[in-house]
């Protein structure tokens, strides 16, 4: 009996709990306070609810705990102490506490969407390391523990528990104000917290067989966290653009690893084993960042790029030419050497091999792709395509020569023996 | 992790359509799902009488049956595809659906995942 109603409220908490801790800190005006009243609310329900019963509306029943018992601390002073403790900073100590004290009385309407934004906003904040700000969405919105945090990401719970710590001192002694940006400040504020969850998403990505099962659940979260943002913030073709991204490559989860746990290129992909419903949400919300109909920022474009080959049925129906263009409009953004190398793929499948060449031996003298791996390779397999097998080998042999990679090492020296026979 | 809920009414398929205040706390409550970033997919079926159930005997023939289906304890009424975190979440979400619908009984099953590796 107890255990059940223990799971229901571990179910009602994994619902509730960043909608809880984000009215509380409109009120409140501080995350770690919302979150520990949030947490007291929690507690007070697992104290309540198996002989009472789950409420109607569980939501309201954790705001209105963590309210009262904010009110309860405030009247003894409490929340005040703790406040000039961890602060250090001067209260206007007349008004402050009535203030406070009316906005938690209040029966304000909740615009649920317009706090969890707030709260997104505030943990995503620049004034945090990229560490903080992954630890402390997690944390917030996420509403992961500590624990499984730390599993994630391979570290002690101690390291996240302090990162975490930190990260709302921080907040708290730099007075971040707790609003939603506006005007200009809005774009430059949006490009970091999608900076952060495409961060999570990638980092569920690095899983390798026999791993946590914490960290495929990192990229489940960061498509989700993604969503939720698309669906408070419509207008914003960044965010759909970062859905888009997302869910197409997780479309491709099944299929991007063998049984023995090693990746398996796109183009070598059984694309039978692609997941045509997260393709189709993919291609739905690129749509839907599309009709915005305004400039197309970087991922609204990786977007479309990632679009193209899911559209494709197979390898040979891909459309290289509108692959090729993207990743020019994405370099004219980016400014990257490894989205012009890429670009030189893409025109040379395209436009054939002598096309992709010239591009590719343009980059040749670039400093920052002196030591990767695969301008080399790409070199190398144009080469092939051409005849010439002897420049091909030799630059096969570079390319085994600098990647870190063993399987990858050992490929690349298959493919120079191959091209033995010039 | 992903779950199928897949929703059976249990009483005899009503052919009246539901009222404009269930439709709102049905619409309301997919838009919830949406909103939390968990919804996959949600569907409705078509009474019974537009399905058809396909088998094959064991003389190697195939048997196809049009509906309607009379057992309808164990006619699907619809389903949703869940994205959550654990069971208990997809628990909690369909317990809110089978308040809405207030008939019938929705099962949750967890569907295999792409391997981790």
């Amino acid at each position: 009996m107890v255990s059940e109603t223990h799971r229901a409220i571990q179910g009602v908490w994994s619902i509730e709990s960043a909608r809880v801790i984000a009215s509380l800190a409109r009120i409140v005006r501080d995350v770690g306070l919302a979150e520990e009243l949030a947490q007291d609310a929690l507690l007070a329900a697992l104290e309540q609810w198996p002989e009472q019963g789950i409420p109607d509306n569980p939501a309201a029943w954790l705001t209105a705990a963590a309210k009262h018992r904010a009110i309860n601390l405030l009247r003894r002073g409490k929340m005040l102490e703790r406040k000039h403790a961890e602060l250090g900073y001067d209260l206007d100590s007349q008004n402050e506490p009535e203030r406070l004290l009316a906005r938690l009385q209040a029966e304000l309407d909740d615009d649920v969407g317009d706090d969890l934004l707030r709260l997104i906003f505030t943990s995503c904040h620049p004034v945090l390391s990229t560490e903080a700000r992954v630890a402390l969405t997690l944390r917030l919105l996420g509403g992961l523990s500590t624990d499984e945090i730390a599993r994630a990401f391979l570290v002690p719970e101690s390291t996240i528990a302090q990162r975490i710590v930190r990260a709302k001192r921080t907040l708290a002694e730099k007075h971040v104000p707790y609003e939603v940006p506006r005007g200009e400040e809005l774009e430059a504020r949006l490009a970091s917290v999608l900076e952060v969850i495409y961060l999570i998403f990638n980092e569920g990505y690095s899983a390798t067989a026999g791993q946590d099962c914490m960290r495929p659940a990192l990229s489940e979260e960061a498509l989700r966290l993604g969503r939720v943002l698309a669906g408070i913030c419509p207008q914003e073709p960044e965010v759909h653009g970062l859905v888009a991204l997302m869910e197409l490559n997780a479309s491709r989860a099944a299929a991007r690893v063998n049984a023995a746990g090693e990746p398996i290129l796109l183009l070598e992909q059984d694309r039978g084993r692609w997941d045509q419903l997260l393709i189709s949400r993919g291609l739905a919300a690129l749509a839907h960042a599309e009709a915005l109909d305004q400039p197309p920022g970087p991922y609204l474009l990786q977007g479309a790029i990632t679009a193209c080959h899911a559209r494709a049925r197979t390898p040979d129906t891909t459309d290289w030419a509108r692959i090729a263009a993207l990743y020019e409009q994405l370099g004219a953004l980016l400014k990257s050497p490894v989205v012009e190398l890429n670009r030189a793929v893409a025109v040379s499948m395209s436009e054939g091999p002598a096309a992709g060449l010239a591009l590719v031996d343009a980059l040749l003298p670039e400093p920052t792709l002196r030591h990767y791996h695969l301008l080399p390779a790409a070199r190398a397999e144009l080469l092939e395509k051409l005849g010439r097998f002897a420049e091909a080998r030799t630059e096969f042999e570079r390319a085994a020569l600098m990647t870190q990679n063993a399987r990858q090492r050992e490929r690349l020296q298959q493919r120079a023996r191959s091209c033995g026979r010039g | 992790m992903r779950f199928l809920c897949i929703y059976k009414p249990g009483t005899t398929e009503s052919n009246t359509p539901p009222t404009p205040e269930e439709q709102a706390k049905m619409g309301k409550l997919i838009g919830d799902m949406a909103k939390a970033g968990v919804l996959l997919s949600a569907e409705g079926c078509l009474p019974s009488v537009f399905g058809s159930r396909v088998r094959l005997e064991p003389d190697g023939n195939f048997r196809v049956t049009d509906g309607p289906f009379p057992e309808t304890h164990e006619l699907i009424a619809g389903f949703c595809l869940l994205q959550v975190k654990t069971k208990a979440e997809a628990i909690e979400w369909t317990k809110r659906f089978v308040a809405l619908v207030k008939d019938g009984e929705s099962e949750v099953r967890q569907l295999h995942d792409a391997p981790a590796g």
